[in-house]
């Protein structure tokens, strides 16, 4: 399974992130092999939409699910319409190996609404 | 002649001096108008009590698109600047609080798949006010992040003003969009602003957007007598007019809270701000900002 | 994660009701408690960032903002055709006579004119509209900006100023970040309110007061943010005091303290200081550190 995980640095044993617009990082993980991939946010340079541009580049990348500690509502519809299941951290995670490690256990909560309040626009 | 009363922060008593001018102003009903441009925070109903008697909607256009001729190209949302539309799935969603209605998603689609429609944002308001003369406010949707529109419709719907019209508007405070938007047009500018490091941090910005437009500027202190002199001096060194002071005192205070203009608290105030109409007009006060 | 940051955001529907002067004495009665909470301090009020003259800060950092990008015409390659002038709606294009410029206080940088441009004449060039900084003040580190006037982004802005002080936060193991935020109900205000645990609403019983509160209580309960009401110069109005509290009752919203007028508040902000470091003894500084021991109980001992 390839999931999507936001981070504050590139690398499997950074610290998560706990935004997903304005993430530094994404880091696509399978879920299997442990294999991952680095890619820089580019919805944390964007102007405003961060949570839409940031959800137009993981559609791209096919995930199965994307975890992230907060989905605003642009975000959260763009991702929803995309056909990929979000996922919150728990307390238990800080990087992002830990938060793999939860996923698989099945400890992470999906996620069935926006999580918070988002921003709007500039 | 449009005056513009504006200050660099909020709770100066722009309202109370702009609801006071208004008030003071013995001109013909029809040819005085009076514009609450504060969306965010309309408040001078509470001090005019107008009747309100035509409302509009404000619309701003945002796409709409006819998903059965797209083709899911993804053009629209490659050159949208603000992420308001994206193509995901079999989808192209449009997040209309993102949207600035700039149109250019429209002519870039090659399948003529967007059209545009309206996006209600606010309300405009229009009645006599409760002295009889025009009085338009705009309102800003809760939970709507864009004030400018509103300000930009509301002076459209005004109208253009002609020479003989007199226009005060309360401008929204600060020194963002809203505010130069407010602004931008008026023969003069009345900056609120007390005598504290705060008002005079934020007089400062606000004379940098006179400058931007070179609107000819006078100061108004209010809650004059708290003991900082620095407003003062920086006027004087910048050869700015102090045109009016309201002084510090709990029975204005008390008055403004309770929804009473300057007039209703101090009758001589009208006296006052004739006289600051009638050099303005003239020209007699004020200060080209920057100075030439 | 141990997610023990939290955010704790100072707000007002319209300016002037004292928010920055009640966060000033709040970042005090932190620093000086006993245990001291560690504060990190951000001023979201980037249009008017006053935090800092009550605070004085060090400065430690500064930073470009550079915010959206505008539209500029190469005058090499720009043939005249006026397509730029047509399609913009922003009224941005100045047309003088066979020259098209770009008028930047204009521009809102939609960049649809670049698309149109037969010529590809036109560019989109990145804009520092402002700065920020990360200072070091009496009580605790200090993130604020400066966004030059009539310069959009201020959302932005302000979520940068955020971001930074979370991360200083987080960096150092503090306590709370304590974000002293915009006035109003728009963008930048919403920006401030995003992601807090706390709002603080500072209101001011006076009719355009009230109709604000109302105003920003609609914008805090639309993003489902708790919200706390203090009612400033509480005695001001003593009629307009029992109608905030009547619309708080109503609402489900706590009220935890009332300011009495003092002009030692005032005098504070002349001197320089927060008004509890000013005069610990004067009744709106009495009645900050009674705010004050319920926000922190909230915040810090809660779940």
């Amino acid at each position: 399974m390839k999931i999507i995980i936001s981070a504050a640095a590139e690398s499997i044993d950074a610290e998560v992130d706990q935004r997903f617009g304005r993430s530094a990082n994404l880091i696509l993980v399978d879920t299997e092999s442990l294999d991952w991939e680095s890619f820089r946010n580019p919805g944390m340079a964007a102007s405003g939409g961060a949570g839409v541009k940031a959800a137009q580049f993981v559609a791209g990348l096919d995930p199965d699910a994307v975890i992230s500690g907060d989905f605003g509502p642009n975000a959260y519809e763009a991702l929803l319409a995309a056909d990929i299941s979000m996922y919150i951290f728990n307390e238990r995670v800080n990087t992002i190996r830990s938060v793999v490690k939860e996923f698989k256990k099945g400890d992470l909560i999906a996620v069935s609404s926006p999580t918070s309040a988002g921003k709007h626009g500039s | 002649m449009i005056i513009a009363v504006a200050s660099g922060k909020g709770g100066t008593g722009k309202t109370t001096v702009a609801t006071s001018l208004a008030r003071s102003l013995d001109v013909q009903g029809a040819s005085l108008l009076f514009l609450d441009a504060d969306v965010e925070a309309p408040n001078s109903h509470l001090f005019l009590k107008p009747e309100i008697e035509h409302t509009r909607d404000v619309g701003v256009r945002i796409p709409e698109v006819n998903q059965e001729i797209c083709s899911l190209c993804g053009k629209c949302a490659e050159v949208c600047q603000y992420h308001a539309i994206a193509v995901l799935g079999k989808k192209v969603l449009v997040f209309p609080q993102l949207c600035h209605s700039c149109g250019s998603c429209t002519l870039m689609c090659p399948e003529g798949a967007i059209s545009e429609k309206q996006n209600v944002i606010g309300v405009l308001e229009h009645g006599p006010a409760q002295d009889g003369f025009r009085y338009f406010r705009g309102v800003m949707n809760v939970g709507e992040p864009m004030a400018l529109p509103i300000v930009r419709l509301l002076k459209q719907w005004a109208g253009e003003s002609d020479e003989s019209q007199v226009v005060v508007i309360d401008a929204p405070p600060g020194t963002s969009c809203p505010m130069v938007e407010a602004v931008c047009g008026a023969d003069f500018l009345l900056l609120v602003t007390e005598p504290t490091p705060f008002g005079l941090h934020d007089l400062k910005l606000a004379l940098q957007i006179a400058a931007k437009f070179t609107i000819p500027v006078g100061v108004i202190i209010n809650r004059d007598g708290l003991g900082y002199q620095g407003v003062d001096e920086f006027c004087a060194e910048a050869g700015l007019s102090i045109i009016i002071r309201i002084p510090f005192d709990r029975s204005i205070a008390e008055g403004t809270a309770r929804g009473r203009t300057l007039l209703d608290i101090y009758p001589s105030y009208k006296t006052a701000f004739q006289n600051l109409f009638k050099e303005i007009s003239n020209y007699g006060v004020g200060s080209r900002w920057p100075r030439p | 994660m141990k997610q023990s940051l939290k955010q704790l955001v100072i707000l007002s529907g319209k300016g002037g009701t004292g928010k920055t002067s009640v966060t000033a004495a709040l970042a005090h009665l932190a620093f000086t408690g006993s245990p001291p909470v560690k504060v990190v301090l951000a001023d979201a009020d980037v249009d008017a960032a006053n935090l800092g003259l009550v605070l004085q800060p060090d400065q430690k950092e500064e930073h470009d903002f550079v915010g959206g990008a505008l539209a500029v015409i190469d005058q090499n390659k720009c043939e005249g055709c006026g397509i730029c002038e047509q399609v913009c709606r922003f009224y941005a294009v100045i047309e003088d006579g066979k020259k098209y410029t770009v008028d930047s206080r204009a521009c809102d940088g939609c960049a649809a004119c670049v698309y149109q441009c037969p010529d590809e004449a036109i560019t989109m060039q990145p804009q520092v509209v402002g700065r920020w900084f990360r200072a070091d003040s009496r009580y605790g580190p200090l993130l604020h900006a400066e966004l030059e006037p009539a310069q959009e982004n201020s959302g932005k802005l302000v979520t940068m100023v955020k971001q930074q002080a979370r991360l200083w936060g987080l960096d150092n193991a503090l306590d709370v970040i304590l974000i002293d935020g915009p006035p109003g109900i728009g963008c930048p205000a919403i920006s401030a309110a995003s992601g807090a645990d706390l709002a603080l609403i500072v209101a001011e019983p006076t009719v355009s007061g009230i109709h604000d509160l109302k105003r920003i209580l609609q914008m805090t309960m639309h993003f489902r943010l708790r919200s706390l009401v203090c009612i400033n110069k509480a005695d001001v109005f003593p009629e307009g005091t029992i109608e905030i509290e009547h619309t708080c009752q109503i609402l489900g919203v706590d009220v935890i303290g009332k300011i009495p007028f003092d002009e030692t508040v005032t005098q504070a902000m002349v001197h320089g200081e927060a008004v509890t470091a000013y005069c610990l003894q004067s009744p709106a500084s009495q009645a900050i550190c009674a705010i004050w021991q319920k926000l922190r109980s909230l915040l810090l001992e809660e779940e």
